[in-house]
């Protein structure tokens, strides 16, 4: 399992780096002790997974957001380790929180449970296309108009925006040329139907 | 302490560069730079090649590090011209081996499809490369040469890198959406074992692209900003 660590103080760093050291079962791909743009490409670039963080980094108004902001960033899970003191709420928004007094074993463990998290992914989303997405897409094959769309099924243009994205995020097809072959391979329309 | 991502830099030896991110061997063939690089270092080896060292590493990390944006000061002592020279000649080889690559699979993957399938299929193929031989024909006959005359401080004052920006279309879209379509409703009667390579040859295909537009984007566009203003001062 790799960690990435961002912290200010060396200190921490070289003592999460010993317990890793002697346990093995953590490798550290990075350490940096800021984030910069420089430390975000790093980060964008990197396979590690667990971002261990000191939230000192983050200035005292951005700490409520500071755990989204590093998962703009990267998929790893991403734990505090404070230096300062958290209250409660600050810390909820990690998918675990270590302490500088907690054992190697406690840290291990804190570590493994975060890993394993699973993800609240919001496009977990496989299902086939609806019937209605079915409708909307042969139309849209046909070369038809957002406007012209929601005329035909008497339902708003933004309903037929909502259904088009829908389409595009279970195909993965977004351009209309793309969608048209989607529509012939499927046999939802007729070849001599487009021009 | 192992350190996280390595940024690429001119003294370092042409060979750890390429150990580094194999795939900037494309970059390299691009701008006739070839293996049997021995000891020599970057600024060595883009010296001999004729291209400006600090325009090389500008394109070699935008092309290794996603979301990579290059700093003013790497923009400023970088010189367009090596850029336009690696975009330029991105676009034959896109044109001459890329699709060419792209085009042989293809055909045989939908070789012992039903006739009607396999037209679906090479037409949308054959579109999507007409729109691409329109989009570099542009830039080659229009803003490349505009870059050229920037450069020379007698630019046309009816044209300029923000019109340029306006009109740029993302032209890997269409392939993404081939990537999916092989991927996902490939139509059975196709010949399967192809798949892969299909799948590879359209996913490198469209990386490259990603790559080059965004060397476009926040190379050379914001190098030409910086040449007109001066102008204008």
């Amino acid at each position: 399992m790799k960690v990435f660590l961002i912290m200010p103080s060396r200190v921490m760093a070289r003592g999460l780096e010993g317990v890793f050291h002697d346990l093995g079962e953590f490798k550290i791909e990075g350490i940096v002790s800021d984030i910069s743009p420089r430390e975000e490409v790093m980060m964008k670039n990197m396979s590690a997974d667990a971002v261990i963080v000191d939230p000192a980094v983050f200035a005292h108004s951005l700490r409520a957001v500071a755990r989204q902001q590093i998962s703009e960033l990267t998929d790893a899970a991403v734990v505090a380790f404070p230096s300062i003191f958290m209250d409660e709420e600050t810390c909820r928004q990690y998918d675990a929180v270590l302490s500088l007094y907690d054992s190697p074993a406690e840290i291990v463990h804190k570590l493994r449970a975060a890993v394993s998290v699973p993800k609240d992914n919001a496009a977990s989303e496989c299902s086939e296309l609806s019937a209605r997405e079915k409708d909307i897409l042969i139309c849209v094959a046909k070369g038809l108009i957002n406007k012209e769309i929601a005329d035909i099924y008497n339902i708003s243009i933004h309903t037929v925006i909502t259904h088009r994205r829908n389409i595009t995020r279970k195909t993965g097809i977004k351009t209309v040329a793309g969608l048209t072959v989607y529509a012939l391979l499927n046999n939802l329309i007729d070849p001599s139907s487009v021009e | 302490m192992k350190e996280g991502i390595r940024f690429f830099s001119s003294d370092m030896k042409m060979s750890d560069l390429v150990e580094m991110n194999y795939r900037l061997l494309t970059v390299l063939s691009r701008l006739d730079m070839h293996a049997g690089f021995g000891e020599k270092t970057v600024a060595g080896i883009c010296a001999e090649a004729g291209v400006d060292t600090e325009a090389f590493l500008l394109i070699c990390n935008m092309y290794s590090y996603h979301g990579y944006l290059p700093t003013e000061e790497a923009l400023k002592s970088a010189d367009p011209l090596s850029v336009l020279k690696y975009l330029h000649n991105s676009h034959s080889s896109y044109i001459e081996d890329g699709f060419m690559e792209l085009e042989k699979i293809m055909d045989g993957l939908v070789a012992t499809c039903r006739e009607q399938e396999k037209r679906i299929i090479l037409d949308f193929l054959a579109g999507y490369r007409k729109e691409v031989e329109k989009h570099f024909e542009y830039e080659e006959e229009v803003f490349f040469p505009y870059v050229i005359s920037v450069t020379g401080h007698n630019a046309s004052q009816d044209y300029s890198a923000a019109i340029f920006e306006e009109n740029h279309s993302n032209i890997e879209e269409k392939l993404n959406d081939l990537k999916n379509i092989v991927m996902k409703y490939l139509p059975p009667t196709c010949d399967r074992r192809l798949a892969n390579d299909a799948l590879y040859a359209l996913s490198a295909l469209s990386e490259d692209l990603e790559k080059h537009t965004n060397i476009e984007n926040h190379v050379l566009v914001p190098m030409v900003n910086r040449l007109e203003s001066k102008k204008e001062a």
